[in-house]
């Protein structure tokens, strides 16, 4: 009895005492102090992307006095984790990248906002650093990657494989054959396809193989089945050649971690990004060829799409994180961006002012296969089921399961996630 | 006691005595195993040692054989140096021990004095409530881990601003999102409720006798006699908020306040430094291998005694 009415006038006095002083703090942000816009970017442990990230934020904070941006770096593997969650606590950061496939997930969801940027900016970027969904522009990014074969042009002349162009790359007898004879001159594997690793690199890597063989990962023209694409005639020859690569010795099923194959001198090509030439570059110097992927009957393809920015959806100042988006796409920003990662910058502004990527860098051609090769993972919500599902399929088949049962089952397994979601309002 | 205990250890040490010579020359292959697999278990941890004195391209070269085991070649501290400049390690290091620290003192205290409730004091209801505790263990954290971060984010909090006390919402980015919700656990409980339940119920009628209210049985009585129970969970607890990355994933934002298991993932980039990454796990075990070392002999005696092999 005694206890009861001191619990509730100390209950009483900390509820008003809470409402004077947060109302207080609230009040004392509305002046004259300026507008924080929060963000968040996957470049934890990257000291070089941070370094350019940091530059644009501190020009823009300098370049007006409205708003101050106001990052927080997270590591790569974790991000999409820590977004979940954010946005299941409703404590999402006004600026965020992302990777491109995630994208129209996140825009379905409504977890990011249209960027409203004008289309004269955004044209000046390449196709694939340009997230689109249901028409309107929802990320950009400042570089895209490019997979690329890479060689050593005395290994390949010295065995008689011609070294293919942009003009005339080799087709899948071609590459074939030259995947012979090179593991027929002693290597121990004619190729390396980095399937040491995991997650989307699966999607990422091979299904360009698949989709220039004439598949692809789901029906582009409805988005609605995956029937046909993936488990058709052409996506059957793809997997089943696929999996010869590995039954005929020409590719390892557990090569070494991290492309390491390739610097050793284990294999004679790699099937690797440009994030690895500078490595590759430092190893073979002006010996290393960075060659465009095979034609196998539908031309050279390879994935498109990486990290780009994007607002989310509940950011109270949008206006300013609108304004820092479209601040931070000047050529001179995204040109630093390449030359501290090595990235091929999006606009041919930036790459002019890039010594990898201008008209006579070394890196110059990745520009080209970027714009000229480059298919866009499909941009439907459905995107991360498809990825996990086509990993497991192509592991399957690495490892000698039926190749038709197999993408039956992925077909099923898609159709029936977008089947659930009543195919995502498409 | 004293005389009675040690009549039979005596008699074991000299009936051991007399068989130790051909007892011993058999058991020589019987110790060979154990050392190899001893080495076999070691392999890891010198693997992680050595490689993080070595560059990335000599760690490749060396997987291929048993160098990848040995100090030979380049070394340097090249990659110790790497770990500082990408990741804010001892910062991480400080908030992990801090966490780690307060989360296994608070849960021996809460735990203990739980267990101590379930099975020494009679009331009504107790062994259902133990039962309902131990069957939370069947629930796996990630099924639960969404729903709390959403819980998490509207728990209020109080700071104070100088000396104005100011009432906050939400607890993420702090360090009792990462401490209070992982204090009780269910399987500390049924650990300390175990270990309690061993010792005779006589000390306690004979401590009530002498005037001693509950608490002061569980502090001059129970808790002296339970030091490798006490050991026990602070190594099961320590392990795990040690380990943990789910959570402080999800609810630490702020690089200022993460522990040392997200910056595992710093290095993790397009090109991972994998010597950095050896490096980096070299700094980050060295506390656990301290503390499971300096509660290594209570560990075995209380495992041994509760039956527990988990």
């Amino acid at each position: 009895m005694t206890r009861t009415p001191w619990l509730t006038s100390l209950g009483v006095a900390l509820a008003v005492l809470a409402a004077t002083t947060t109302g207080c703090s609230a009040g004392g942000r509305a002046g004259a102090e300026r507008v924080e816009v929060s963000m968040w970017s996957h470049s934890a442990g990257n000291p070089a992307e941070i370094e350019v990230i940091n530059r644009i934020i501190a020009d823009f904070n300098a370049s007006q006095d409205r708003y101050t941006v106001k990052p927080e770096f997270f590591p790569q593997a974790a991000y999409n984790d820590a977004i979940v969650a954010a946005a299941t606590a409703g404590d999402l950061p006004c600026l965020l990248d992302m990777d491109g496939p995630v994208m129209p997930n996140w825009a379905w969801a409504r977890v990011i906002a249209p960027l409203d940027l004008p289309e004269s900016l955004t044209d000046q970027f390449l196709p694939s650093t340009v997230g689109r969904w249901n028409g309107r522009i929802y990320s950009i990014g400042y570089w895209d990657a490019a997979l690329a074969m890479f060689a050593r042009r005395s290994v390949l002349e010295s065995n008689g494989v011609r070294v293919p162009t942009m003009d005339r790359p080799w087709t899948k007898d071609e590459f074939d054959a030259a995947l012979v004879t090179l593991k027929n001159a002693g290597f121990e594997h004619a190729i390396d396809l980095g399937n040491y690793d995991t997650g989307e690199w699966w999607p990422y890597a091979y299904s360009p193989m698949l989709q220039s063989f004439g598949g692809d990962l789901i029906d582009r023209g409805t988005y609605r089945t995956a029937q046909g694409a993936l488990n058709g005639p052409r996506a059957v020859a793809f997997a089943q050649w696929f999996q010869s690569l590995f039954t005929r010795g020409l590719a390892s099923k557990s090569p070494t971690p991290d492309r390491q194959d390739f610097l050793l001198g284990n294999v004679a090509i790699a099937w690797n990004g440009n994030w690895s030439a500078p490595d590759a570059i430092e190893k073979y110097g002006e010996d290393l060829l960075l060659l465009p992927p095979p034609d196998f009957g539908e031309g050279p393809k390879i994935g498109g799409a990486s990290w780009q920015w994007g607002l989310s959806a509940n950011c109270p100042s949008l206006d300013g994180a609108r304004r820092y988006i479209a601040f931070s796409l000047k050529p001179e920003y995204v040109a630093a961006f390449s030359e501290e990662t090595g990235l091929i910058p999006a606009t041919d502004a930036a790459a002019a002012l890039t010594e990898e990527y201008g008209p006579d860098g070394r890196l110059h051609e990745l520009v080209g296969f970027s714009r000229e090769y480059a298919v866009i993972r499909p941009p439907t919500p459905a995107y991360s089921v498809i990825s996990s599902v086509f990993e497991k399929t192509m592991q399957d088949v690495m490892n000698g399961a039926d190749v038709q049962t197999s993408l039956d089952s992925a077909v099923d397994q898609i159709d029936f996630n977008l089947e659930s979601n009543d195919n995502y309002g498409l | 006691m004293a005389t009675i205990d040690q009549a039979p250890g005596a008699a074991v040490t000299a009936s051991r005595t007399r068989e130790a010579g051909p007892r011993a020359s058999g058991r020589v292959p019987l110790y060979l195993l154990l050392v190899l697999l001893s080495l076999f278990f070691l392999f890891p941890v010198v693997f992680m040692l050595v490689s993080s004195l070595k560059p990335d391209d000599q760690i490749f070269q060396d997987l291929g054989s048993g160098a990848a085991f040995l100090p030979v070649g380049e070394l340097s501290l090249d990659n110790y140096a790497g770990v500082f400049d990408r990741v804010p390690a001892i910062r991480f290091l400080l908030n992990s021990v801090f966490v780690t620290v307060v989360t296994v003192l608070l849960g021996l205290f809460v735990n203990s004095l739980a267990g101590f409730a379930l099975s020494r004091m009679e009331w009504r209801g107790r062994k259902l409530i133990l039962a309902l505790v131990i069957a939370t263990l069947i629930i796996p954290f990630e099924t639960v881990a969404l729903p709390m971060v959403y819980w998490v984010a509207k728990l209020p909090w109080l700071e104070f601003e100088g000396l104005r006390p100011v009432i906050e919402q939400g607890w993420l980015n702090s360090y009792q999102v990462q401490i209070l919700p992982f204090v009780a656990n269910a399987f500390s409980i049924f650990l300390f409720a175990q270990y309690f339940g061993s010792i005779p119920r006589s000390l306690d009628e004979a401590a009530r006798v002498d005037g001693c209210g509950w608490f002061r049985i569980y502090r001059k009585v129970v808790v002296p006699l339970s030091g490798p129970v006490f050991a026990t969970v602070a190594i099961l607890t320590f392990l795990p908020v040690w380990n943990s990355y789910l959570w402080p994933l999800m609810v630490v934002q702020e690089e200022s306040k993460r522990p040392v298991m997200i910056g595992v993932q710093y290095f993790n980039q397009l090109t991972p430094a994998w010597g950095e990454t050896m490096a980096y796990s070299t700094l980050i075990t060295i506390p656990v291998l301290v503390v499971f070392l300096s509660f290594q002999r209570a560990f075995v005696r209380s495992i041994a005694a509760s039956g527990v092999k988990g």
